[in-house]
């Protein structure tokens, strides 16, 4: 099972590391930092820049002042009382966390289909699963809109939660992903579990689950990072304020003749700033997923 | 029954949702596009007629014009993707030689540089926008510390694009970064200690070791970023005024051409027959992905 | 026995219950749908004109959406068609009439109540001339005009008289070099304080194609509205006119100080063109500032002349599938077009009554700020667009191109006609 840890892909890193140079490394070293130095700041910058206006008096926004004279709170009671960002955040979580569960669930389990099943029609199949991968969402958004205004079940797809979550659902990437990491779960324990009378189910449930966890796990984090920043669907399925996604209201701040920076920065901090939290105590996995996903998908 | 047909039946009721889901949400839509290209689809109207391939000629139409909003979106769409691809990788790989040889810090440096690749691209193209912002917006800011001239940034036709394709640039490095780090660790250290035997110079060593055998991932990157590039959509809606692609259409893309025309102009077809060439666009370089691919192992 | 017994129960059950389903039915009211885009004032006003409808009307019930923002509010309107969902009655932007019309969205108004000599008596003359088809296919409950605002604080601080705004082009042009600070050399970016800003994409494409085009003796378009006359001498002089503010004069720009609307709001621009509507951003936004409002200045030849603009309702071929609805929907849209309704409207939303009878209210000609809108009524003319948004578009970028790329504003307006009369031309063909 060794073989099938996304964190081992690391394992060797201390080995292939900067093998020592005489001459002139300390230069190139120092050359490295400040380049590495210079470009980190670039990238934190603006998020300072962020956090920083959003706790500017409405006054000092248009001043060219970096950090606020008088640092207030102001802009985020106003955001959190008088915007519906509240409910944003509501419904980016709730779509975000029902398509990472069924995601996780329905892109394993076909994946553990496709990796440990034989059966007629399998290569058309997963053929056509892969194919849908190169069909742009762009495509599909108008055909979707269509869909979701005259849906075969319920009234009107446009809304509610499931309008905005269904595309994403189940993805032909984590399928793809999961198959190449349940090859690696061995047919003995499988056929041993069969001989013990575990239903189908209970063997991927209880034996090729346990046995992906990690590659699960990158999954989910994927999947929950992508929804959570989706925007051009969840543009496209809401209408009323209440049923926007984060990145849709921040995006609809601004009105005709109205840019209230005070509260787009307000509402863009309060968006990033709880990721990057997340991402600064998982940085380890969710890099080692990225690389995991990148490399296999 | 047999424990073979058994499997067959389990599989087809394991695989029962998912077939019906991509049956339905990507396949049906995918044709479905297809026929609203050939259609007049307007959603307000009580009939859609169809109209052969006029939504077709009409884009060829659009793109001999001297201006049109269509050839500015293809052209544009061109110059994100001539100048973000190269420009990204060639950043993102220095970086990760670079990110690959310390150790000192090197958790913390790689924290920073992926930051931005989580972050809401709409959230942080505003905070671009008002970063680019003349008189309070903190490159002007800067650049009037030091006396130089202020900027229009992005409401200038000839800087606007540059200045979207920065954000782009910067938002998307982190996740080449990782990409070509997770390949420089997979490059076997006896081919380094080798040169290292040889005496080869850094460059040397970069040129012969590093590059060839990092090939795969460039390929993979390459692919990955040209298809991002080619639908891109929120960064030109957040930064530039009511969500237009201007001034002067400098900034606009063929998804956000698409987005105008469907859901602004209600000309649904015409979108529809955009979305298409775009599909075109993404098979073209899909299928020559497998073909290296394919060389490559063979 | 015990048959029969079990039958008269049943049937007496029967009866009751067809009863019921009866006075049911009596009792169900007619239930109609109106949208209109986000916007809180108008939401308000709505809300109390719903109320008061209903209480006349006992039979009908109206269900208010007002949720969706003006950005996505065609989009939602063409989500809710396919699905045979959505409004009875809809407010929609004068201009989007003959796309709605065309894709056959709208019917027409019926003749009764609103035949046309009941419009041609009693609605404003931009009213009356939105025949389009043959038919009235929306009428408003409330118009704006266009008109000046000024600063007085910025005109004291300029040494200019703060109660004598400018009346003319030229004294426009004055007041505005007179009130523009520079913290530098003379350039846009300089600029702390404006004198005036021209932005195309707020109201100045109507400034300039209604007011100061025929100001300087021009025609934006032909009588019938199908052939685009504004790439002519007049026009050019026109044009070069409002870019002279940006390019020559450097009084300036919608790129800076946050867009020439904020701007003006946050007391940062001394001279600014708007509507009415914009009376309540500045009250919400900035109460403290102080400012007035004038007529448009007059042209070259001492003509006055404004642009005139609405947001009207109409019934949609949803309603006219059911007898009931239309019939209630009808009597919706009248009562949300009377003068009362229209007097309610200017208190709240601060856009003038459609009705002719009540704009003329002694009351709102004689109040310093509604005034010079409602004088503007009578010589305002409403562009007949057929895609308003695609047709801003082509002077946006016409101005664009004379201040960023340095055209020459005859060139510029040549080309935005070329490509504005075939977006003209599309339409009228596919009719």
């Amino acid at each position: 099972m060794e073989s099938i840890t996304p964190s081992n892909l690391f394992k060797e890193r201390s080995d292939s590391r900067a093998v020592g140079r005489g001459r002139g490394e300390w230069k190139y070293r120092a050359f490295s930092y400040l380049v590495l130095t210079v470009c980190a700041l670039t990238m934190v910058v603006p998020f300072i820049w962020m956090l920083s206006t959003s706790l500017k008096p409405e006054k000092e926004i248009l001043r060219r002042n970096f950090f606020p004279n008088q640092a207030t709170v102001d802009n985020y009671s106003e955001v959190i009382t008088e915007t519906n960002l509240p409910l944003w955040y509501k419904n980016s979580f709730i779509v975000a966390v029902f398509s990472t569960i069924s995601v996780a669930f329905f892109d394993s389990l076909a994946g553990y289909v496709f990796a440990k099943y034989n059966f007629p029609g399998k290569r058309p199949i997963f053929i056509i699963f892969l194919t849908s991968l190169m069909v742009p969402t762009e495509m599909l958004i108008i055909p979707w809109f269509i869909m979701s205004s005259n849906p075969p079940i319920g009234g009107t797809w446009v809304d509610t939660y499931w309008g905005i979550a269904f595309p994403g659902v189940i993805t032909a990437s984590g399928i793809f992903l999961m198959r190449q990491f349940m090859q690696g779960v061995p047919d003995e324990l499988l056929d041993a579990g069969r001989i013990d009378g575990v239903s189908e189910f209970g063997l991927y449930w209880r034996v090729a689950v346990p046995l992906s966890l990690p590659a699960i796990g990158a999954l989910c984090i994927f999947n929950f990072l992508g929804n959570w920043n989706a925007f051009i669907w969840p543009l496209i399925a809401t209408s009323k304020s209440e049923m926007f996604t984060l990145p849709v209201g921040i995006q609809l701040f601004s009105s005709e003749a109205q840019t209230p920076w005070n509260l787009i920065m307000t509402g863009a901090s309060l968006s990033v700033v709880p990721l990057l939290i997340v991402v600064i105590i998982f940085q380890r996995y969710i890099i080692e997923g990225i690389a995991l996903t990148g490399l296999k998908g | 029954m047999t424990l073979a047909r058994k499997k067959v039946v389990w599989a087809y009721i394991f695989l029962a949702i998912p077939i019906v889901f991509f049956a339905y949400i990507r396949i049906y839509p995918a044709l479905f596009a297809f026929q609203m290209s050939l259609h007049d689809y307007n959603p307000l109207a009580v009939e859609q007629p169809y109209v052969g391939l006029d939504n077709y000629e009409q884009l060829v139409k659009e793109l001999n014009k001297r201006k049109s909003p269509t050839k500015a979106a293809f052209q544009n769409t061109a110059n994100y993707l001539l100048l973000g691809v190269p420009i990204q990788l060639c950043l993102a790989l220095m970086i990760s030689l670079m990110l690959n040889e310390i150790r000192f810090m090197s958790t913390f440096y790689r924290i920073m540089f992926f930051l931005p690749f989580v972050t809401s691209t709409i959230a942080i193209a505003w905070v671009f926008r008002m970063l680019y912002q003349p008189r309070f917006g903190l490159i002007n800011v800067m650049l009037q510390l030091v006396s130089l001239p202020q900027q229009p940034f992005l409401n200038n036709p000839r800087q606007a694009l540059p200045s979207v394709l920065s954000l782009v640039v910067w938002q998307g490095m982190g996740f080449a970064v990782i990409i070509f780090l997770a390949g420089l660790k997979q490059i076997p250290r006896t081919y380094y200690e080798a040169a290292e035997v040889d005496g080869a110079s850094r460059w040397h060593t970069f040129r012969f070791i590093t590059l060839p055998l990092l090939n795969p991932t460039i390929v993979f990157l390459l692919v990955l970023q040209t298809i991002s590039f080619l639908r891109m959509f929120a960064p030109v809606l957040a930064m530039t005024e009511q969500g237009r692609g201007g001034p002067l259409d400098s900034t606009t893309t063929v998804v956000l051409r698409v987005y105008r025309e469907a859901f602004t102009s209600f000309n649904m077809g015409y979108a529809s027959s955009l979305t298409v060439v775009l599909f075109a666009f993404i098979l073209v370089i899909t299928i020559i992905q497998l073909r290296v691919t394919a060389r490559r192992i063979n | 026995m015990r048959f029969i017994k079990l039958f008269a129960v049943l049937a007496v059950l029967i009866a009751l219950a067809s009863l019921g389903t009866v006075a049911l039915a009596q009792d169900d009211m007619v239930e109609i749908e109106y949208w209109q885009y986000n916007f809180q004032a108008r939401v308000d006003a709505m809300n109390e004109l719903i109320a008061q409808f209903e209480a006349e009307n006992p039979g009908i019930k109206v269900v208010h959406n007002s949720d969706i923002p003006y950005a996505n509010f065609r989009d939602e309107l063409a989500a809710s068609a396919p699905a045979g969902v959505g409004p009875d009655v809809v407010t929609l932007f004068y201009g989007w009439i003959p796309a709605f019309v065309d894709a056959g969205y709208l019917v027409p108004l019926p003749e009764d109540p609103f035949s046309e000599d009941f419009i041609l008596e009693h609605f404003s003359p931009m009213v009356a001339n939105s025949k389009f088809e043959g038919s009235y296919w929306a009428i408003p409950t409330a118009v704006r005009s266009l008109a000046m605002f000024w600063n007085k604080d910025i005109f004291a601080a300029a040494g200019l008289d703060p109660e004598s705004p400018p009346a003319n082009l030229d004294d426009f042009v004055a007041a505005a070099i007179a009130t523009t600070v520079y913290d530098g050399d003379m350039d846009v970016f300089n600029i702390t304080q404006q004198g005036h800003a021209a932005a195309l994409a707020s109201q100045d494409h109507h400034w300039f194609r209604e007011v100061l085009l025929r100001q300087y003796g021009g025609a934006p378009y032909s009588d019938d509205g199908r052939t685009v006359t504004y790439n002519s001498e007049e026009g050019c002089a026109a044009f070069g006119w409002l870019a002279a503010f940006e390019t020559e004069h450097m009084t300036g720009s919608n790129d800076i100080l946050d867009g020439s609307t904020n701007a003006f709001v946050n007391g940062d621009t001394a001279l600014h063109v708007d509507g009415s509507f914009r009376i309540g951003t500045i009250a919400r936004n900035n109460p403290e500032l102080n400012y007035g409002v004038a007529e448009l200045p007059v042209g070259p030849n001492g003509e006055s002349h404004t642009f005139g603009s609405y947001w009207t309702h109409g019934i949609t071929r949803r309603a006219n599938d059911d007898p009931a609805r239309l019939e209630a929907a009808v009597k919706f849209l009248q009562f949300i077009t009377t003068p009362a309704a229209g007097t309610l409207w200017v208190n709240s939303v601060g856009e003038l009554p459609a009705q002719a009878a009540a704009a003329s209210d002694e009351a709102i000609l004689s109040d310093p700020i509604l005034g010079p809108f409602s004088a503007g009524l009578a010589y305002s003319h409403a562009t007949f667009f057929v895609d308003e948004s695609a047709q801003r578009q082509v002077l946006i970028d016409a101005f664009d191109n004379v201040r960023l790329g340095g055209m020459d504003p005859c060139e510029a307006l040549d080309e935005a006609a070329a490509i504005e009369q075939e977006l003209i031309d599309s339409f009228w063909a596919s009719r």
